[in-house]
């Protein structure tokens, strides 16, 4: 068997590459140069697990969800605690690194586009630590339902662009920080939030989210003596799902799911489940599959959660998909929300939106695993940011339920 | 290889008049007012047509040409109305009709099948701002097939050895972006747009250059084309035609045209 961890871009498999304007191709060449050079100094590496260490708080633990798991046939489930990290999700194991590379290039402003926040936050603290100019695109839609994370941007000292073109959600936040990047390169860097975009974005992010699988395989195998036998993680972009996904991606026994968001189901026009129902085609940068029409126009996609409504995908998972590696199924916006109340009340965890479709695709998978099976779950964010509307969905604010 | 563009291009520099290059969207406000729209600049001193086909994530486009190509897609715009328009322009006028295409819909439409129906309605080649000749394989294969213009883009920042690959490839002329930045007019032209030609000059002895972005009145067309084989101009024909219709956009283009007497 190949090892699939080897793999780099451009191009993973058909998908992947630089579908970008020429105006931005030096400024990757800058970016791919910077970050193979960093990649290969020890210092780059050992200043960032320092930060990590010292700031971002790691390594995130490994909680076991038993009360939870009950609910899951008859397995085991595990947490991989991202959101204990600093700002409250995995967004900033890859801020810290591209943040570290901006401070490399000599750049002296960081522009992000965000969809929950989150990376968002993770930017804007990145700036606030490392004296950085801040811009954060995010869609209108976004800052309404997100607002507590608007707010923390902005008290952290970065600006936030509502962005009222298109669906007004993170695919135009990301059309819209391409399009400043374009005009402001040379003291710009796009600290893109996910897995997509154009090479070295897809390989250089997931490296940085490495860390999650590296770190939660050798806790499997200290604390428990074992491997998962199945991993779960949310796919909106796909970070924090190859985050987990990488470390075991030549252990042949374990399983890899990715959980997209379905939405308002899976056979409803109304969802944002890019590998189950896009085909392949060119969006942001890099060939992956995407929600478009017949005529290659990106159709708008819909979820619940602000940071899986994004109709494209990561390279690496078109590719992992395509292989059959990895497999991709669809939670409802219904089943999400089920999971995220379950969760909180059977082990007083309140995970993000995001994260509840994973912990809705565990509840799923349990049930189709052989009894006693294990499933590790990327934790991947706390659901401080979701307060409102999961209050507006159970209808805690005005006593209706 | 005959390229009609490059023809035009090279006559009109040899006769010292210069070109100019005007960009409108199929579709906008609808099919029927865009083809009107299309023959009036090119009976009225638009020497080469670059019509941009709408799409949803314009990254490369300021505000202007965003929200008419998002008009024209909100109007039902369809792919396959391109081909249909390019053939009912090129039957009244003899311009050559370059067609500017973000790469997923070329891709989705399938690339041969889409070279094939624009060579067949008249079309003299794609411009492509979001395809590198990195990525263009495909392109190249078929574009050379059914002898079809590519333009490539050259930017202030762009290596010479990608100047040099991009010269070699493109056919038509090469795409000289004058800033780093969007579409959208101006007050002034940049001053890189000089070095990004000299830049192309150097890289290639024979290749056309054209000169875009920004561009958006008579004085910075006849500047523009002192040191380039042409002009391009976007934004300010959709503003115009936004502002009066076709008789506003006529004007706007008997007035760009002007600058090259
Ligand atoms: C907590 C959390 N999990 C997951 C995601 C989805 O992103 P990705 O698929 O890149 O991990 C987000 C994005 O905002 C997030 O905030």
């Amino acid at each position: 068997m190949s090892n699939l961890k080897d793999q780099v871009g451009p191009y993973f498999g058909e998908f992947g590459g630089r579908f970008v304007p020429e105006s931005l191709i030096a400024a990757l060449d800058e970016l791919e140069a910077t970050y193979n050079t960093a990649k290969n100094d020890p210092s780059f590496a050992s200043e960032l697990a320092e930060l990590h260490r010292t700031y971002t708080g790691r390594p995130s633990i490994i909680t076991e969800a038993k009360r939870f798991a009950t609910h899951a046939g008859d397995v085991r489930i595990f947490l991989k605690r991202e959101d204990l990290n600093h700002t409250g999700s995995h967004k900033i194991n890859n801020v810290l690194g591209q943040a570290l590379l901006t401070k490399r290039m000599g750049k002296t402003r960081i522009i992000a586009e965000t969809g929950a926040g989150q990376h968002g936050v993770a930017s804007a603290t990145a700036a606030a630590l490392f004296g950085l100019e801040c811009v954060v695109y995010m869609g209108e839609v976004d800052t309404e339902r997100q607002a507590l994370n608007v707010a923390r941007m902005e008290l952290l000292g970065a600006t936030v662009v509502p962005v009222k073109t298109g669906s007004r959600t993170l695919k135009d936040a990301i059309n819209e920080a391409l399009r400043d990047w374009v005009a402001n390169v040379d003291n710009t860097h796009y600290l893109l939030g996910t897995v997509a975009g154009p090479h070295p974005f897809p390989t250089m992010v997931r490296d940085f989210h490495s860390v999650i699988g590296n770190e939660a395989r050798a806790q499997m195998l200290d604390e428990f003596g074992f491997l998962p036998d199945a991993l779960a993680a949310c796919v909106g972009g796909g970070s924090n799902a190859i985050g987990l996904f990488h470390a075991f991606l030549d252990d042949p026994n374990v399983e890899m799911y990715g959980f997209e968001a379905a939405g308002d189901g899976m056979n409803t026009p109304r969802h944002a489940a890019t590998l189950n129902y896009g085909r392949p085609g060119v969006l942001h940068g890099a060939r992956s599959y995407m929600l478009q029409d017949e005529d290659g126009q990106t159709l708008e996609s819909h979820s619940i959660s602000a940071g899986l409504d994004y109709p494209g995908v990561g390279p690496e998972h078109a590719w992992l998909k395509d292989l059959g590696r990895a497999k991709y199924w669809g939670i409802s916006d219904a089943e999400a929300m089920d999971a995220l109340r379950l969760l909180s009340r059977t082990e007083g965890i309140i995970p993000a939106i995001e994260t509840s479709h994973a912990l809705a695709g565990a509840l799923k998978l349990g049930k189709t695993l052989k009894p006693g099976s294990s499933i590790l779950v990327n934790l991947s964010g706390r659901g401080d940011k979701d307060m409102e509307t999961a209050a507006k969905y159970f209808g805690l604010l005005d006593g209706a339920k | 290889m005959t390229s009609k563009t490059s023809s035009v291009l090279k006559s009109n520099k040899a006769s010292g008049k210069g070109s100019l290059i005007g960009y409108f969207p199929v579709g906008y406000p609808n099919l029927e007012s865009s083809i009107e729209a299309a023959v009036a600049m090119c009976k009225n001193g638009v020497d080469v047509l670059e019509l941009g086909v709408p799409y949803s994530d314009p990254v490369m486009d300021g505000i202007v040409i965003q929200e008419a190509t998002q008009m024209a897609i909100e109007n039902g715009f369809k792919l396959k109305q391109l081909f249909g328009a390019v053939k009912a322009i090129t039957e009244q006028v003899d311009t050559p009709v370059l067609v500017m295409t973000y790469w997923n819909p070329v891709l989705s439409y399938g690339v041969e099948k889409f070279a094939h129906d624009l060579a067949a309605a008249g079309g003299a080649g794609l411009i492509t701002p979001d395809l590198i000749p990195d990525e263009a394989a495909e392109w190249l294969e078929v574009s050379d097939k059914y002898d079809l213009d590519r333009v490539f883009l050259a930017t202030p920042t762009s290596s010479d050895e990608r100047l040099v690959n991009a010269c070699e490839l493109s056919r038509g002329f090469i795409y000289a972006v004058s800033t780093m930045g969007i579409t959208g007019a101006r007050t002034e032209v940049d001053a890189n747009a000089r070095k990004v030609v000299s830049n192309v000059r150097r890289a290639s002895g024979s290749q056309n250059t054209a000169v875009g972005i920004g561009i958006s009145t008579a004085a910075q067309v006849a500047e523009v084309n002192e040191y380039s084989e042409g002009a391009i101009v976007g934004s300010a024909f959709v503003r115009a035609y936004q502002e009066g219709g076709v008789s506003a956009l006529t004007q706007k283009v008997t007035e760009l045209a002007a600058g090259l007497k």
